[in-house]
């Protein structure tokens, strides 16, 4: 099975499972999303995908053209609009206007869940790459956070690519692998996820089914 | 503001007794050794007590064989059979932390009169 959907998150939580130990959970909220296009190997596009979208939106915050699209479908207008790749067999399961909820996922499933990671402003090297920063003592001079040296002198006679430096931290798209699913619960559209996922409450997530296989044990 | 409340409320519907910081308690839980089961009891002081829906947990400190012991235990644990609360203590804090330093006479709690 290869399937996606969006969701917000909601915040972490603590939960028993059947043996009476402690888990952490992320709950999100998934769908309903409802499918907007359907894209096929065999037609013009080239690939197999689901356009669905996600979340009411007031149609004044759109622009005529968007609003079109949902005039046309009869639907109404979706905040979010995404593509998810699926495989051939996903995408004869759903009609132009289906929905897809969260029951199409069930616990024990696997998942890897995408988000745009908590966005921390532009940070030095200590907090963003985790330096270790200067000394604090030995008559050291306003040199306390720096990120040291960033290179030699005759050669390279340059920075190299990708040196680690101060920079804009976070709100960037982070995907966290083959977390597991924990519960579902259908009537609520709540997956419960185990473990963290990125980003603050109530930002857009992506669950999708895990790409990579997880490691055995 | 609170959220996931339904999530409180799926979780936190074990019974428990009333007790706080300062009262002895016998904790009666549940231990899986291979695949037998048993109850054992922790019996101690009350030294914490934190109160957060699910997330709400309690620490028990005994002192065993001169060596002070402390566990905290999820609140609504289904490991936890029965929290018994042998006697209430007068104390004037909810959270005892001094009693780490002390021990013997000193580390007793004066128990509370019945009004």
């Amino acid at each position: 099975m290869s399937l996606a959907i969006l969701g917000t998150k909601l915040g972490m939580a603590q939960v028993f499972d059947e043996n009476g130990y402690r888990v952490p959970v992320t709950v999100i909220a998934a769908g309903p999303c409802v499918v907007l296009q359907k894209k096929s190997a065999d037609g013009r596009d080239g690939y197999d995908a689901l356009k669905i979208g996600f979340g009411d939106v007031k149609p004044q915050r759109l622009t005529k053209p968007e609003r079109g699209v949902f005039k046309k479908l009869d639907l109404s207008p979706k905040r979010v609009v995404r593509e998810i790749r699926v495989s051939a067999d996903e995408l004869s399961r759903f009609e132009v206007g289906a929905e897809l909820k969260a029951d199409i996922f069930a616990a024990g499933d696997m998942i890897d869940v995408i988000g745009t990671s908590k966005g921390h402003g532009f940070t030095g090297p200590m907090k963003r790459h985790g330096f270790h920063g200067g000394s604090a003592s030995h008559g050291t001079h306003e040199y306390f956070r720096h990120g040291g040296s960033i290179g030699t002198s005759a050669y390279p006679s340059r920075v190299f690519k990708g040196k680690k430096m101060a920079g804009q931290h976070g709100n960037s798209k982070v995907t966290v692998q083959n977390l597991k699913i924990f519960s579902v619960d259908a009537e609520r559209n709540e997956i419960w996820v185990r473990g963290a996922v990125p980003g603050p409450n109530n930002r857009l997530v992506v669950i999708r089914s895990a790409v990579k296989k997880p490691k055995k044990g | 503001m609170k959220r996931l409340q339904h999530i409180d409320q799926q979780f936190c519907t074990k019974e428990i007794p009333r007790f706080r910081a300062g009262d002895t308690l016998r904790v009666h839980l549940k231990i899986t050794e291979g695949d037998k089961e048993r109850v054992q009891i922790f019996e101690g002081v009350c030294i914490k007590r934190h109160n957060d829906g699910v997330n709400s947990s309690f620490t028990v400190r005994k002192v065993s064989y001169n060596v002070g012991v402390e566990r905290t235990f999820p609140l609504f644990s289904p490991r936890i059979v029965e929290i018994e609360v042998k006697t209430r203590g007068r104390v004037r804090r909810a959270k005892l932390y001094y009693l780490r330093e002390r021990r013997g006479k000193k580390a007793r709690i004066q128990e509370l009169k019945a009004n």
